[in-house]
């Protein structure tokens, strides 16, 4: 399994033991975790996914694919040096993530 | 106590039964579905399933720990058949497998149900519709077969052509025949037409336009009792198209029985007003099934019936709100999207009603937006490859903002630097 930490813009935690092969974005959504909304399921069409990768987990994540990228620039709220859609985040086997949720998405 | 009674168990009934929790309502929930599947997404089964890229647990909605948490019960797999009320609203719900369940509050998320062609020939062997799970679960494999090497789809519209792709991408002969004279026309204008047109044939589809089908073709059954395989698809002039695989896209009916036997007001749909509230003023619709006032204020007025996850979950919203008394209006700038290879198609806003688009950018590069105007106004746009352009639009529609429409196909100005505010005309 793999655990995913997600704080709320109000600083509330949740932790959900996720599934490998599932994004941290259809691990939140499955879970009822709130700030992330992930209209599209994933395909990369919606950008209300948005989030902020901890510094801890940064290395694990990487940097996002060019369509991403572009998409970043329309979030919600304004993109910074550690945004992400979490719907390209696959979890991985063992892994702990630790994301933050911005304080709106649509 | 209040029994909440939802009829569907897909994406508006889930995000219903969702928000009446967040809002705080306590009162019981119960969600009943007609599939014998845990709530599941639609949009995937025309895309990433019918490559066989997801498995049955990659599509669900919610875990079954999340429906426990929140004391949301869910019936799948049985039918609410009749439903009897009282003056107070209250009443009780039959189901086809003999359930009673008494109710104080009624939710329809009825949903639709795939259009069925009315032609010789639907009944063999390799003829596909594609709307539901065992739909996508029957499809699935049998487009793997590598016996099903000729493909042919019927319908042009974004099912259609989601499959079309699909079936490309693992290496098929595709041919699509669409009635009308062009591609996605019911939605699109002529540009985002014409472009699907030449991108799909890029790809090696064969696409025949205004083709009128005159039966589905295949050879009978050798033993009592057993369906014949398809062969092809007769068209009215006499035309034969091979197939071992036919699939049929041509659209959806909303679901509305238990609607009418409730007396309630449908015309194309349950109709709602902008509460989600149908003509008794205590039921509440939600989703493919509802059709409500047109919620966008530069289009045309009327009702419209929307069929989109997004329009799904905001309509589900409201009526959560409006069944727990709050005053809720939906306010949303409904969008669509589609993928199909790798082409993917981002539309904001509902473009009915437009008198003007313009085309932003080449659509021989395969990215590109066309925006469509009503009275110079900016109402909606499709994008193609496009999403940071499909993002600000949608946020610019948001806010009531409108590009002009010389500025709009200057693709050296970054679009969204160019948004202007649009006050709505209100009628004296």
């Amino acid at each position: 399994m793999s655990t995913v930490v997600y704080t709320a813009d109000d600083g509330t935690t949740t932790t959900i033991e996720g599934r490998p092969g599932d994004s941290v974005m259809e691990t939140a959504v499955r879970n009822g975790v709130p700030g992330i909304v992930g209209e599209c399921g994933g395909s990369l069409s919606c950008a209300t996914c948005h989030v902020f990768v901890a510094p801890e987990t940064v290395d694990l994540v990487g940097g996002p694919g060019d369509l991403e990228d572009e998409m970043l620039d329309g979030t919600a709220v304004e993109r910074r040096e550690n945004s992400r859609l979490s719907c390209q985040i696959k979890l991985q086997d063992g892994c702990e993530y630790h994301v933050t949720t911005p304080s709106e998405q649509l | 106590m209040e029994t909440t009674l939802i009829v569907g168990a897909c994406q508006a009934g889930v995000q219903l039964a969702a928000t009446l929790r967040d809002l705080g309502d306590s009162g019981a929930i119960v969600m009943v579905g007609e599939e014998a599947h845990r709530p599941y997404q639609r949009p995937p089964l025309s895309k990433g399933w019918l490559k066989g890229e997801l498995e049955p647990d990659d599509v669900i909605l919610r875990t079954r720990q999340w429906f426990d948490d929140r004391d949301i019960e869910l019936i799948a797999g049985d039918r609410v058949v009749t439903i009897h009320r009282d003056d107070t609203g209250a009443g009780v719900a039959h189901t086809l497998g003999g359930r009673r369940i008494p109710f104080t509050r009624l939710a329809l998320t009825t949903g639709a149900s795939v259009r069925r062609l009315t032609l010789p020939g639907t009944d063999y062997r390799g003829v596909h519709y594609l709307r539901d799970a065992d739909d996508a679960i029957a499809l699935g494999p049998a487009l793997a077969e590598p016996s099903a090497q000729r493909v042919v789809v019927i319908g042009g519209g974004f099912i259609g052509l989601e499959a079309a792709a699909a079936a490309r991408q693992l290496g098929k002969d595709v041919t699509l025949v669409e009635g009308t004279g062009r591609l996605i026309g019911r939605v699109v204008a002529e540009p985002t037409s014409a472009f699907y047109l030449a991108a799909h044939r890029r790809r090696g589809t064969e696409i025949v336009l205004g083709a009128r089908l005159e039966r589905i073709l295949g050879v009978d059954a050798s033993a009592a009792g057993r369906r014949g395989s398809v062969t092809g698809v007769e068209l009215d002039d006499g035309r034969i198209i091979p197939a071992d695989l036919v699939v049929i896209g041509i659209g959806v009916l909303p679901r509305v029985e238990l609607a009418v036997q409730l007396g309630l007001e449908v015309d194309g749909g349950i109709v709602v007003d902008a509460s989600c509230l149908a003509s008794d003023g205590r039921t509440v619709a939600a989703g493919d099934c509802a059709v409500m006032p047109n919620p966008y204020p530069a289009g045309l007025g009327g009702r419209v019936r929307i069929e989109s996850v997004n329009n799904a979950l905001e309509q589900a919203k409201v009526a959560a709100a409006t069944l727990l008394g709050e005053d809720a209006t939906y306010s949303t700038v409904p969008w669509f999207w589609s993928d199909q290879a790798d082409l993917k198609l981002q539309i904001a806003g509902l473009s009915a009603g437009y008198d003007a688009v313009v085309v932003r950018g080449d659509p021989d590069t395969e990215r590109f937006t066309v925006l469509y105007y009503r009275d110079d106004r900016l109402i909606a746009a499709d994008c193609v490859n496009q999403p940071a352009e499909f993002l600000a639009i949608k946020q610019a529609l948001a806010k009531g903002q409108t590009i002009p429409p010389e500025a709009a196909a200057d693709t050296s100005v970054r679009l969204k630097q160019s948004f202007v505010d649009a006050p709505v005309a209100v009628a004296s």
